[in-house]
């Protein structure tokens, strides 16, 4: 029988996410040609609430982005239905500006990868950062993340649950062990 | 092999909750026909996110890297065959074409040896358009590659009752319940009886609108209604497809001749005028212009004739995306 534990609850996420758009905005020195670019499909919602925090903070426009890994994965050939693709939209050029990637959890790190494929396609961004609300470890490829929202010690059997109000109803981060 | 094996291990480093996929279509495209309402939407609605990738200065992605594509084209095509290469090299598949002459087509070799022979040069996919009503079907019984129906005699082109069901969605937002008129030669036409069967499969209705020469016996066994004269499907419909009267008709005797035909069913502005709405207008092309359409009305405002062409490309790599994820088991189809 899986447990659930509660990891974060809605509380926990807004605190962590206030925390991550100060430390981006420190990172990246301010927010000149800033994009905060969402990975379908809860990092989109969870990149817009940063997004909304560091206007607020700064008092200007952040770029923003939504960005569907699909069409770049590496499994794609050896799976068999199809995986439904959502939408991509990103700002006319990345060159030369800072994005910071934004999913929901980071485990093997394929699918920022797979986004960092994806962002060459798109021109050559001066820097690309990486902010989850969850770090599970668990890393496949040599990628890590700059900001976490918390991080937990997970093995494979196991799963994080991420609920956004924006689409489940609800914020709350459950871990659940096989 | 199990179809949920990537659910934990493979890619998620979102692991929340279970992957969402998309049910499948089989192993081929062969017509509007057999298909399901929901996989005609699943179609459409896969084939929003690869117009964006059309819009790309770097207008590829990896999703069909290594796949190899054959187009096989036993009938004269610009516009298909282009469109069709277009989608699997933005796929980033290998293909090739193949045209009937200059191939060993034309020494003899019938349809399954030419597809047999290449599928030994180990290809993922096949793109057929022929002369011949239900060869696609016919090809795709026999062979384990997947077929894609580009034109198969009268029968369909299903690509293309895609391309103008997703053209009327993004204009309208709905197909169900939109009013499509399918003006001229739907004898002949593959591009009327796919339209017809995903219109009326997504909630349309659908009328007819040609010579009594050009409209085949028991059309309305489909769930159409005949309009046997322009001006009332004018006034009756939301939106003319209007089909391109073949000029080899006129001496085979199925019209008078070409000005007769453009005085009684040319869609002119004279006519448009005279409706209650906005009519859109498609047309698959070529366009015989001041034959079945007048100049005027195809580069008009309400026609949608070019967005037709970019989304061909569109649905075409939605068809070629979903089909190429088919599970081991389709591969049975062939027999040896």
């Amino acid at each position: 029988m899986p447990t659930r534990t509660p990891l974060l609850d809605d509380r926990a996420i807004a605190r962590a996410l206030t925390r991550m758009a100060s430390e981006i905005v420190e990172k990246c020195h301010g927010i000149d040609g800033l994009v905060l670019v969402g990975i379908q499909r809860r990092g989109v919602e969870l990149a817009e609430r940063l997004a909304r925090q560091i206007e607020a903070a700064e008092g200007g426009k952040v770029g923003r982005g939504k960005l569907d890994i699909t069409l770049y994965r590496d499994d794609l050939q050896t799976i068999g239905p199809r995986p439904v693709v959502s939408e991509t939209r990103l700002p006319p050029s990345l060159d030369g500006r800072t994005i910071v990637i934004v999913d929901d959890v980071l485990y093997t790190g394929r699918t920022i990868r797979a986004a960092l494929d994806e962002f060459a396609d798109f021109g050559r961004p001066r820097r690309i950062l990486c902010c989850v609300l969850v770090d599970r470890g668990g890393r496949e490829l040599p990628i890590h993340a700059d900001f976490v929202g918390t991080s937990v010690n997970t093995g494979p059997q196991d799963r994080v649950d991420v609920f956004v109000t924006e689409i489940d109803g609800r914020d709350a981060v459950e871990l659940v062990r096989a | 092999m199990s179809l949920s094996l990537k659910s934990t291990a493979a890619m998620p480093s979102s692991s929340s909750g279970p992957e969402v996929t998309v049910p499948s279509l089989g192993k081929d495209l062969v017509g509007l026909e057999p298909l399901s309402a929901e996989q005609i939407q699943l179609i459409l609605d896969t084939a929003e996110p690869f117009k964006e990738v059309s819009e790309r200065q770097i207008k590829k992605v990896p999703a069909l890297r290594g796949k190899t594509i054959v187009n096989l084209f036993f009938e004269a095509s610009t516009r298909t065959r282009i469109s069709f290469e277009f989608a699997e090299k933005r796929l980033s598949a290998d293909t090739v074409n193949v045209a009937s002459s200059g191939s060993s087509v034309s020494k003899g070799e019938t349809l399954v040896d030419t597809a047999r022979n290449l599928e030994a040069m180990r290809i993922d996919m096949v793109v057929i358009r022929h002369g011949s009503s239900g060869s696609a079907k016919f090809l795709g019984d026999r062979i384990r590659s997947n077929v894609i129906n580009a034109g198969d005699g009268k029968h369909e082109h299903p690509t293309q009752g895609l391309l103008d069901l997703l053209t009327l969605r993004d204009k309208f937002g709905k197909i169900n319940g939109l009013k499509v008129a399918i003006c001229g030669d739907v004898l002949h036409s593959r591009v009327a009886r796919s339209n017809i069967w995903g219109l009326t499969k997504l909630g349309a209705e659908v009328a007819v609108c040609g010579p009594a020469t050009l409209m085949p016996r028991d059309i309305e066994s489909l769930g159409v209604t005949i309009i046997p004269r322009i001006e009332d499907a004018i006034q009756w419909a939301d939106a003319l497809n209007i089909l391109r009267l073949q000029l080899e008709r006129m001496t085979a005797g199925f019209i008078p001749s070409l000005r007769e035909y453009n005085r009684v069913f040319g869609v002119t502005r004279d006519r448009l005028d005279k409706a209650p709405r906005d009519l859109v207008i498609m047309h698959p092309g070529p366009m015989n212009r001041g034959v079945e359409i007048d100049s005027d009305v195809a580069d008009g405002e309400h026609s949608v004739i070019l967005p037709q062409v970019t989304n061909g490309v569109a649905v075409r790599m939605a068809v070629l995306y979903l089909l190429a994820g088919g599970s081991p088991d389709w591969a049975e189809g062939g027999e040896r």
